[in-house]
């Protein structure tokens, strides 16, 4: 509402591209039109759904956020369900432009949300691989020239010329990792996903991650597990409806979180 | 070095300064021109895959049901010359249409639970169907020339137009493709109700039967009115009647199609942003 005013970034444009934040929302709002929920019989409900007549009500997943995520910064989001975490990588990754307000990024954004997205189960890993790589807006060519790393990395070897539905889960989300880490991306999305495989390669995704890291990658990092966002994370972000609560050092952040939700558990 | 390659790719973006989204779109679909590719490999690989004929399905199909037809309705059109090659030649240009703009559908609605995850150009999904269709036809191809020979009629160098008509047809289809798949990815439904409606469509359109059958005084507004006559008229006249297509036909054909895919685009490109707005 009252943003400071911020000097002419045109005129003078910044030459250290670190200067700048990798991400920055200004005031964003996602406002979705859920069907209003009626307290009534589910007969009323069914029958004006035959009818036709379901009311929509706004719904603020995202509500005013303003936030700059400097570059090379691990940012945790903690809240609850439906507190808007999900919401913000989304519109991070462009999969949701904001109703109101400005995102602007620099740099590639890699979201580590959906491994092996679109995987189809006739194909087999190789060609997933092309398939899963080009959705994610690599080249087929760059892909070929990577091939071979990203089979080591998710440790299929032979397999890879199987079709994947006789993959196992845990072979079909190493493939989707490799592939979705196979370049350090400039911003990094991961929600969740880290929970995936075994002990040994999760080890290895973190690697990965730190290593990005140590390059200059910047990661949001969503988590229900606030031991993870200790962990990894400086800063930290909680969200509770669609709101910034707070925004400050993650161990902070996440001790008033956790502080919020003992009487909350009622 | 690393920090200078960096630098160099360093994509900025910016959700308050976007271009028109129709650019925007067309844009995207650029950088995403190898995602197309893979999309309609996939297609192609996955069907030849799950069945023993694989491929020469493509050639088959037409062709099983140029028999079909042939058979039950030659007695009716016994004057039409070389009736299997009218036949074959109006279904290649028909099952394009239709197939291709129901898979349009079916891929959005496929595609809709990745647009929810992560971003691609959303017109991905229905451009590769319609590219997916041209592969097919250039399958399609062979059988229609060996009937067009074996049925005593010369083939000419007019074929060399084929592609100029195919690319028409599938212009069409791209533009009613997207503006379908812009209300089928709420209501999937749309693509069963569809499903019908080409039923009715197909018997209006002169793929069976001659233009003559219908009488002079009701062709200007049975055909007239019907984008498919121009494309089918327009893609059969250099296989089956061995000419190029006439200049009304063409303009008339070019400008439905090109009409068709302006609007299509637009309305989607306009919409697209709202796709990931409802679940």
């Amino acid at each position: 509402m009252n943003s400071p005013i911020v000097p002419d970034v045109q005129a003078g444009r910044a030459t250290d591209p670190s200067a700048e934040a990798a991400i920055h929302l200004e005031d964003v709002s996602v406002r979705y039109r859920a069907p209003q929920e009626r307290l009534g019989s589910f007969k009323e409900y069914a029958i004006r759904r035959l009818q036709g007549q379901v009311r929509f009500a706004d719904f603020y997943a995202l509500d005013g956020i303003s936030l700059e995520v400097r570059q090379g910064e691990i940012l945790g989001i903690v809240g609850r369900n439906g507190a808007g975490k999900s919401t913000l990588l989304k519109v991070v990754s462009r999969v949701l432009v904001p109703s109101r307000g400005r995102v602007r990024l620099r740099g590639r954004v890699s979201p580590l949300l959906e491994l092996g997205a679109g995987f189809h189960p006739e194909l087999t890993g190789r060609e997933n691989v092309l398939l899963n790589g080009t959705l994610l807006g690599h080249t087929a060519r760059g892909l070929e020239s990577r091939m071979e790393e990203i089979i080591d990395f998710a440790e299929l070897g032979r397999f890879i010329d199987a079709p994947i539905r006789t993959y196992s889960s845990g072979m079909a989300a190493r493939l989707g990792f490799a592939v979705a880490t196979a370049w350090r991306p400039e911003i990094l999305l991961v929600d969740e996903v880290l929970a995936v495989g075994d002990e040994a390669f999760r080890a290895k995704c973190q690697t990965r991650m730190r290593a990005f890291r140590a390059s200059g990658t910047t990661t949001l990092l969503v988590s229900h597990d606030s031991t993870t966002i200790l962990a990894l994370c400086e800063n930290a972000v909680w969200l509770e409806r669609g709101k910034i609560r707070a925004h400050g050092l993650a161990a902070q952040v996440v001790e008033e979180y956790r502080a919020s939700r003992v009487p909350a558990s009622v | 070095m690393h920090a200078e390659e960096t630098k160099l790719s360093l994509q900025v973006y910016d959700s308050g300064h976007r271009g028109p989204v129709v650019l925007e779109e067309l844009r995207g679909l650029l950088h995403y021109r190898d995602l197309l590719f893979q999309l309609v490999r996939r297609d192609i690989v996955s069907r030849y895959k799950r069945s023993a004929l694989g491929i020469a399905w493509t050639m088959l199909y037409p062709l099983g049901m140029m028999t079909v037809m042939t058979v039950v309705f030659s007695q009716l059109f016994h004057a039409v010359h070389g009736y299997p090659a009218y036949i074959l030649s109006g279904l290649v240009a028909w099952n394009f249409f239709s197939q291709t703009t129901s898979a349009a559908m079916q891929h959005m609605v496929w595609g809709s639970a990745l647009i929810h995850r992560i971003y691609m150009p959303r017109s991905a999904f229905v451009v590769s169907a319609i590219g997916t269709g041209l592969v097919n036809v250039l399958f399609a191809l062979v059988p229609m020339f060996l009937i067009t020979l074996l049925v005593g009629l010369p083939l000419t160098w007019s074929v060399l137009f084929l592609p100029v008509a195919a690319l028409l047809l599938a212009s069409f289809a791209l533009g009613v493709g997207l503006l379908l798949s812009a209300w089928a990815i709420y209501f999937p439904d749309i693509a069963e109700m569809y499903q019908v409606g080409l039923i009715g469509w197909m018997y209006l359109t002169p793929i069976i039967y001659p233009v003559t059958t219908i009488p002079e005084a009701y062709r200007y507004w049975f055909f007239h009115l019907n984008p498919m006559y121009y494309l089918v008229s327009i893609f059969r006249a250099p296989i089956y009647e061995g000419v190029l297509p006439g200049w009304p036909l063409l303009a008339a054909g070019a400008a439905i199609a090109l009409v068709t895919l302006a609007v299509g685009w637009i309305v989607f490109c306009s919409r697209a942003d709202e796709f990931t707005y409802r679940a």
